[in-house]
Order: structure tokens, then C-alpha cells, then sequence
């Protein structure tokens, strides 16, 4: 190999695994989404070209739109939540004890190690229906609770999800929201008290200048994570929940594809999703981008 | 922040603090003890509080069935073929986007970068096509196969700082007193990456360990569950009553590894995902 070629020979296995495993299916989708492929086609029929009909279908269809919205409403309600709930235990955080601060990261800690599917069956032990602790608190404090099913209302289906996504979703917030408090100067913080700038001044003139660029990226990421929230709702509909008033996109076409086997619509409204996460992400990567230069 | 906070204020942010410890620690907790409970007393009138009565009926209940074996053996299988190719892979593609300059590298670390924000939900639909016509659906190939691509983009960015991280003059030295560059890489640089390596290793063993939906896209064959997809079938099977305390302990032994794991790495998690945005 020669010295020019030799980088070229390093990147190769890399790209060559992408370009099979994502740029292929990518390239295949597009495909896929201008075709009628649906059960005939699973088996042997050709597939057809119906060019945008898929897309027409699918963009026509209301249930889309619901799904949609409800995704878009998912995702905003949690990431907002995580994020308030995590800049308030950051800041507090700065202002425990050492021994309780300390008590409070290991806490954190586990439950963001916490697989997915682990915490999910946990959670839904806790709301379960006849055995949950949840119920029974609830019972105990006053309420009528026995025997209540968490999952079988759409709205009282989402506070399920909701509180179990915002629970594994916090502590990465706090815990890169703390790290970043840490850094902010503290000559500046006392050259600001000294000018008699009260604590919220301070904080609005001071901190939130220094953490912005942390904090762009922490609501961005968020976002990005709480639209495609698949695993808990997933697995809170196979406990019980009422499948078609509870999808969220991810779900939406692996119902419609996998599941329904309508290839063609499921491939659209995947390029919809996709199209989504590159608007939503589109300032987060080109602040990368100019990081990168 | 080394402020002199108030003592109220110290209070009440102590109070909060030791809530949050609650808050994150009881779900952890109820998984562990209801492991340990015996059947009666997870279906009691009332809750119990600390498992006395300890018992390992549940573990031996969950090593013994089959099903779950198969499926540890699956998740190991398909786990650590990603982490090594990953790696191996990551490795080679940092060394060249460190150590060189080339045409298309900007490119290509763009490119990375793009990828890593492609939700799988956006993809599975022609991933599952393309795996089906290889004949690699319900194959650990195959999903190792998208697995390896999920965790690349990463892999090849964190080791990229690492390479970054040890001085080329070292190299140089090392080829002054005769070593070729060849040598010179492994004897000099390569023993310096391998807390990198590590470190990525061990989130590529996380994220795979831990993947779901892939998995159940992937393997619909339950005789090729992974660890994931297999504990969520096991819950789902209200059928035949749900077994709480096999459930239970089942997601602790699955909850084992990675939480070990995850201390090692926990830092540099942390780090590494906002790294770009702190220095900026």
C-alpha cells in the first residue's frame, strides 16, 4: 500500500460496514416507500410502482396526523420535564451538603445504568394492576385504587410512560448540567456579587451565559431521544395498554410494517420520521459542524 | 461553586436531595428484594417492606429454564461480536482520521456524525427487508450487523480524541531509534489507547446488551430472543400468570453487568457527550 493509499485502506472496513448496513437500507427505503409492497408482494408478487402514492396515502390518512401530533406532544411534554427537572437538581445540587450531594449522584447513577427493558418491567410491576405498590399507596392514602388499571386510559397510559422516561432521563441532565456548573468562573460570580448582583441576576447574567452552549445540547439531544421513544411504549402496550390510541411514530410503523406487513406505507412514513429528526436537529448538527472547522 | 450557601437554603436543597435519592433508589430497590421473595408474599394483602424471608426460589427458577439460557447465550453472542468488531473497526478509521489527512476525511467525519442521529425507527422497516432477503433474519450476524453500525459512529469519534490525545512526537522518537512507523504505532501508541479502548468497549457492551427495539425487529424467531426481547415476552405472558419474582430477578441479573460496566465508564459518558458543546 502506498502512502496516499494506506488512510484510504484504514476508513475502508468502516464505511464499507455503513454503506451495507445503514446506506443500503436508506437507499432501499426510498425505493420501498415509492412502491405498493404489500402482502401480495410478500408473497412473489413484483412490487409496483405507484410513485408518490404511498406518500399521498399516508399524509391523507388521519391517523397519521394523530400519531404525529401525539409524537411531537410526547416528545416536547418530556423533554421539557426532564430538562426543568434536571436544571433544578443541578442548581440545587450545588447547594447540598456534601454527604447528601453525594447520596444523590449514586442515586442518579443507578437509576441511568438502569437497562431500558429492566426499568420498564420494574415500573410496570409498580403500577400493576393487582400486585402494584402503586395502587396500594394510593389506596392506603385514601383513594379507591384497588384493582385500577393504569394503562387502559390513553391519558393515564402516557403518565406511565411519561414518569418512567422522565425517571431514566434526568440524571444524564443533571449529572452534565452539574459538570458544567462547576466550570463557571467564580471570579466572575464574586466580581458580580461585589457589584451587588442579587442570586438571580447572578444566575441570569452570569451562569446562564457561561452553561448556554451545555444546555443547547442537552435540550437538542433530549429532544432527539424523546422522539423516538420506542422500548416503554412498546412494552407498555404489551402490558395492556390499548395499542391504536397509544402509538407514537416508532411504534406506528412497526405496526404497520413489520407487524401489518405494508411495506410500502410503513417505508413512507419512516422517511416522515426521518425528515422530522432532521428538522428538529438540524441547528444541533450545524453547531457541530462549525465546531468541527 | 464554591458559594457559602445559606442554612435554610442548604436545608431544603438537602430535603430535595435525599427525595431524589428515594426516588431513584426505590424502583432499584423493589427489583432487588422482589427477587429475593417467595410467591405468597409478592402476592400478599400488603406489600413487604424488606425481604426477610429471603429466598434464591426465584434464581433457580430462572437458571433453570431453558428459554432463558438460550436467550443469554444469544445476547452474549451477538454483545461482544459487536464490541469486537466495533472496536476493531473504530480503531483503524481513528487512526486515519488522526493521523492523516485525506481526501473526503472531513467528509467523512460529518458523515459520522449525521448517522449517529438517525433514530432506528427511521430504518428498521428496510433494515428487517434487507436482512430477510440475506437470509440473516433471526441470525446473530445480522444483528450484529446493524448493531455494529449503531454503535461505529461513536466508537470512531470517542477513540479519534483518544488517538488525538497521544503526542505524535512519541511515535517519531520511537522511529528515531529504529523502529519503522509500524512499529513504532504498536509498541508506542497502542498501549497508550487502551483506556480508550476500554472505555468504548464498554458502551458498545452497553448498548448492545441493552438494545430492544432492533431486537425484536430483528429476531422474531423466540428461539432467538435476545436477553431484552425475551424478558419482555416472559412479562407479557399473563397467560399462564405473571411470575413477578422470576421477572424480578431475571432483570436483576440483567441489570448486573451493565451497571458494573456503567461505573467504570460513567465519567466519560458525561464527557464525551458534550465534550464539543464545552469547549465551543
Amino acid at each position: 500500500m502506498g502512502r496516499r493509499s494506506l488512510p484510504l485502506g484504514l476508513v475502508l472496513p468502516a464505511i464499507a460496514l455503513l454503506a451495507l448496513a445503514l446506506g443500503y437500507p436508506l437507499v432501499r427505503q426510498v425505493v420501498l416507500s415509492l412502491q405498493e409492497f404489500g402482502l401480495a408482494q410478500q408473497f412473489g408478487q413484483p412490487p409496483e410502482w405507484i410513485g408518490l402514492g404511498n406518500y399521498r396515502d399516508l399524509l391523507t390518512d388521519r391517523e397519521l396526523w394523530v400519531v404525529v401530533l401525539r409524537t411531537v406532544a410526547f416528545c416536547f411534554v418530556n423533554a421539557g420535564l426532564t430538562f426543568g427537572i434536571g436544571l433544578a437538581l443541578a442548581l440545587l445540587m450545588a447547594r447540598m451538603s456534601r454527604p447528601v450531594r453525594m447520596l444523590a449522584q449514586c442515586g442518579l447513577l443507578l437509576a441511568w445504568a438502569m437497562p431500558v427493558v429492566a426499568a420498564m418491567t420494574v415500573w410496570q410491576f409498580l403500577f400493576d394492576t393487582e400486585y402494584g405498590v402503586v395502587n396500594w399507596l394510593l389506596t392506603r392514602a385514601g383513594g379507591d385504587f384497588t384493582g385500577h388499571g393504569w394503562l387502559l386510559d390513553p391519558w393515564s397510559f402516557f403518565l406511565v410512560a411519561t414518569i418512567v422516561v422522565v425517571w431514566m432521563s434526568v440524571p444524564f441532565v443533571v449529572f452534565t448540567l452539574y459538570a458544567a456548573l462547576t466550570q463557571v468562573p467564580e471570579d466572575v460570580m464574586e466580581a458580580a456579587e461585589i457589584d451587588g448582583a442579587g442570586t438571580w441576576q447572578r444566575f441570569v447574567h452570569v451562569v446562564l451565559p457561561a452553561i448556554r452552549p451545555v444546555l443547547l445540547v442537552v435540550i437538542l439531544l433530549q429532544v432527539i431521544w424523546d422522539l423516538r421513544v420506542f422500548t416503554q411504549i412498546y412494552t407498555l402496550q404489551k402490558a395492556g395498554g390499548v395499542s391504536n390510541d397509544t402509538n407514537l411514530l416508532g411504534t406506528y410503523i412497526y405496526t404497520l410494517g413489520i407487524k401489518g406487513g405494508d411495506f410500502g406505507t410503513a417505508a413512507a412514513a419512516a422517511m416522515f420520521m426521518l425528515a422530522l429528526t432532521i428538522v428538529l436537529t438540524a441547528p444541533y448538527v450545524r453547531l457541530m459542524i462549525k465546531q468541527e472547522d | 461553586m464554591a458559594r457559602r450557601t445559606p442554612t435554610a437554603v442548604r436545608i431544603g436543597a438537602d430535603l430535595i436531595g435525599i427525595l431524589v435519592l428515594l426516588g431513584c433508589v426505590f424502583p432499584v430497590y423493589w427489583m432487588v428484594s422482589r427477587s429475593f421473595l417467595p410467591r405468597n408474599e409478592i402476592k400478599g394483602e400488603d406489600p413487604v417492606l424488606f425481604p426477610w424471608s429471603g429466598t434464591l426460589d426465584n434464581y433457580r427458577r430462572i437458571l433453570g429454564d431453558d428459554d432463558f439460557a438460550d436467550a443469554m447465550v444469544t445476547s452474549l453472542s451477538v454483545t461482544l461480536l459487536t464490541v469486537g468488531v466495533a472496536i476493531l473497526f473504530a480503531f483503524l478509521a481513528a487512526v486515519a482520521v488522526s493521523r492523516f489527512r485525506f481526501r473526503g476525511r472531513r467528509t467523512f467525519i460529518l458523515t459520522l456524525l449525521l448517522i449517529q442521529m438517525i433514530p432506528a425507527e427511521a430504518l428498521f422497516i428496510s433494515q428487517y427487508k434487507m436482512l430477510d432477503g440475506m437470509g440473516l433474519l433471526n441470525s446473530v450476524i445480522g444483528l450484529t450487523l446493524v448493531y455494529v453500525a449503531g454503535v461505529l459512529p461513536f466508537t470512531v469519534w470517542t477513540l479519534r480524541g483518544f488517538v488525538d490525545g497521544v503526542p505524535r512526537e512519541l511515535e517519531e522518537a520511537a522511529m528515531m531509534d529504529g523502529c519503522s512507523r509500524t512499529q513504532a504505532f504498536f509498541r508506542v501508541t497502542l498501549p497508550l489507547l487502551a483506556p480508550g479502548l476500554v472505555a468504548t468497549g464498554v458502551f458498545g457492551f452497553i448498548q448492545a446488551w441493552n438494545e430492544f427495539t432492533l431486537a425484536v425487529v430483528v429476531m422474531t424467531d423466540p428461539a432467538k430472543e435476545t436477553l431484552p426481547v425475551w424478558l419482555v415476552a416472559f412479562t407479557d405472558a399473563r397467560s399462564r400468570g405473571v411470575d413477578w419474582g422470576a421477572i424480578m430477578a431475571s432483570s436483576t441479573l440483567i441489570t448486573i453487568p451493565v451497571i458494573v460496566f456503567f461505573l467504570i465508564v460513567q465519567r466519560r459518558m458525561v464527557s464525551g457527550l458534550t465534550a464539543g458543546a464545552v469547549k465551543g
